[in-house]
């Protein structure tokens, strides 16, 4: 390193620092490699590629600036307040391994610099203004650290894990679910008529999709009216308590709020938002949910715009932190095996943050800091998108207990019907997690358990004739940077 | 119609061997096993009765398999749940619950329809059993 860029890197300081004009980035303090971040801080960690001629150094200083009190040039009004406190500092980076010109930077942010209990506040400076900054190719916010005095400013969860499995009266198993197809253009009477199959033939649940709001084909109070009627003839059939997420999403929050009301009134246990919502709004109705005993379903409609790629964007590992804190009881998290993008351990990392107690650093799942959640509530993740019964001990040995299964055309396509396929997916489930907890090897038995199982019925006989070589083998495109070691005895 | 409540109710009845070994999973885990029983099916029928205080202490399946075969006997024509409960920090709650008696004829829920104004209606379900007295149900 030449002396001139030596000094591009250290801090000035006293007049020097304030003299106006145009510093770098690391020059005004925003890059401090002897930083020890506080208990208290914020951090995060970012994926930058500097353009051509940018130290990463100052690339990562200038995302801690960006996102926190600098602009383009010295102000002296910085003086007026303790701006040494309030200057998010960028305090390690590192290349990421196998990604030529990728940087992972480490930045620390002073608890003051958030409101308490607002995500809109703490995504307006952590992902403001940084994404479109000029002097970086691509940016992506990889995961962040919430000390627990920030965590307890919020709400979480209004039901959580362990509340809903009681008031459900569920234990033992991943619920089940699914999702009614085809997801347009059904009116509210034929729409109740899949409800009450699926939920009649085993299911826990039906769910709107994310795009089933109230159109020309079927108004919202149609439907709720609809559902709900299957949901009481299938809880009556079955013994069980039942339920459909009535999705509440809506042009503005007003009309959420009397749909969400409606439904309350209906009997139902469980509302749903889409997270284009926003996120206010979406811990509105996190509030409204816990005032009234509702289950909170959470849809990610949107998210793969800003996930997906590896080099820009969002993980979303930092969203299911966010959705955490903000509030919600379900949230879609990745299937692994479905049609959808999910490679194992990035979404066994997903799994982790939204029912886990607590993070240890697990950098081989994509987790990169030691997160505590401080007594929240766990979100109960939900597998959804092509997946089937003959996947079962493969869903079941990723995803554990704790998640809901959604079989939506594995359900609703089955030969024999809607009610055959729901059971199906039932036997299979239960027939599954009777053998893991035997003690059997399902990963490698699986097959054969649910060969046994289908001699005793029929319809999970069909479905694994119909489904039962189905895979979706595709690379993904979100995968951790690191790969675990040999451990050295 | 099958009641199908309880993590295992779309299996053919459990047999005892197939019970032990989940009870076997449970104590395994440090889970501590309870029975309990009732004639009020409901679906929202929270508190079933007591078949004795949760087993705590027993650390042996035969021990708990021997309390299921007395309730069993008491209460042949009951529903009977075997339920297992987790005591750890942030769970504090079942892990486990299945059924492992059911009454030989299960008559199932009428479901009551009280119409109100806007379409509205409100559901009540009512298990036929339940018009007789406790005890005298099924």
């Amino acid at each position: 390193m030449n002396a001139t860029v030596a000094e591009q890197k250290r801090a000035k300081t006293g007049s020097e620092r304030y003299r106006a004009g145009v510093l770098k980035y690391a020059q005004m303090g925003y890059w401090q490699p002897d930083y020890v971040p506080a208990a208290t801080d914020v951090l995060a960690l970012f994926r930058i590629t500097p353009q051509e001629g940018v130290e990463p150094e100052e690339a990562a200083a200038a995302v801690a600036g960006e996102s926190s009190t600098a602009t383009w040039t010295v102000v002296w009004t910085d003086r007026l307040t303790a701006c040494e406190r309030y200057r998010a500092k960028a305090y390690r980076v590192d290349p990421v391994p196998g990604s030529p010109g990728q940087y992972f930077a480490y930045i620390a942010y002073d608890l003051d610099l958030f409101e308490p209990g607002s995500i809109a506040n703490l995504t307006a400076s952590i992902i403001g203004n940084v994404f479109g900054f000029k002097p970086l190719k691509a940016l992506r916010l990889e995961d962040m650290r919430f000390p627990s005095a920030y965590v307890k400013t919020f709400s979480g969860p209004p039901t959580g894990i362990v509340v809903e499995r009681e008031r459900l009266d569920k234990f033992g198993r991943p619920l089940l679910g699914a999702t009614i197809k085809p997801k347009l253009g059904l009116s509210g009477r034929n729409y109740g008529r899949v409800v009450y199959e699926a939920l009649k033939g085993g299911l826990d649940f039906t769910k709107d999709d994310e795009n089933i709001n109230s159109q020309p084909f079927m108004h919202w109070r149609d439907r709720f009216l609809f559902c709900m009627e299957a949901v009481n003839r299938a809880q009556a059939a079955s013994g069980e308590v039942k339920g459909h997420y009535l999705n509440v999403t809506a042009g503005t929050l007003e009309d959420m709020y009397e749909r969400a009301e409606f439904a309350r009134d209906l009997g139902s246990v469980i509302v749903m938002i889409d997270l284009v919502i926003g996120y206010t709004a979406i811990q509105s109705m996190s509030r409204w949910a816990r005032r009234n005993d509702m289950i909170l379903h959470l849809h990610r409609a949107g998210h793969g715009t800003y996930t997906r790629q590896k080099s820009h964007g969002v993980s979303f590992r930092v969203i299911s932190k966010w959705m955490r804190l903000a509030g919600v009881d379900h949230i879609h998290a990745g299937t692994v095996v479905g049609k959808l993008e999910g490679d194992p351990n990035s979404v066994q990392g997903f799994y982790n943050v939204l029912r886990e107690p607590h993070n240890p650093v697990d950098l081989q799942r994509g987790l990169f800091f030691e997160q505590d959640w401080a007594g929240l509530h766990g979100v109960l993740p939900v597998a959804s998108g092509g997946i089937h019964a003959g996947q079962m001990h493969q869903l079941l040995h990723y995803l554990g207990e704790d998640t809901i299964l959604q079989f939506g055309g594995g359900t609703i396509g089955h030969p024999m019907g809607i009610a055959a396929g729901a059971t199906a997916n039932r036997v299979a489930l239960e027939a599954m997690v009777l053998a893991r907890n035997e003690g059997r090897d399902i990963w490698n038995e699986g097959p054969q358990i649910l060969a046994a199982a289908a001699r005793e019925c029929t319809p999970l006989r069909a479905a694994l004739d119909v489904w039962g070589e189905v895979t979706f083998n595709y690379a993904s495109t979100d995968t951790p940077d690191f790969v675990p070691t040999p451990q050295v005895a | 119609m099958r009641i199908t409540q309880g993590t295992f109710s779309f299996l053919p009845e459990l047999t005892d061997a197939q019970i032990r070994k989940q009870l076997e999973y449970s104590l395994a885990n440090g889970w501590a096993v309870s029975i309990e029983y009732t004639d009020d099916p409901h679906p929202r029928n929270t508190y079933w009765e007591m078949f004795g205080m949760p087993m705590f202490d027993i650390r042996d399946a035969a021990g708990i398999m021997g309390e299921i075969a007395s309730c069993r006997k008491i209460f042949p024509r009951h529903y009977i749940k075997v339920n297992a409960f987790d005591a750890t920090r942030g769970r504090e709650s079942l892990r486990l619950s299945f059924l492992v008696n059911r009454p030989p004829q299960e008559p199932g829920f009428a479901l009551v329809r009280e119409e109100g104004p806007g379409r509205a209606v409100r559901y009540t379900t009512r298990a036929y059993a339940c018009e007789r007295p406790e005890g005298e149900r099924y």
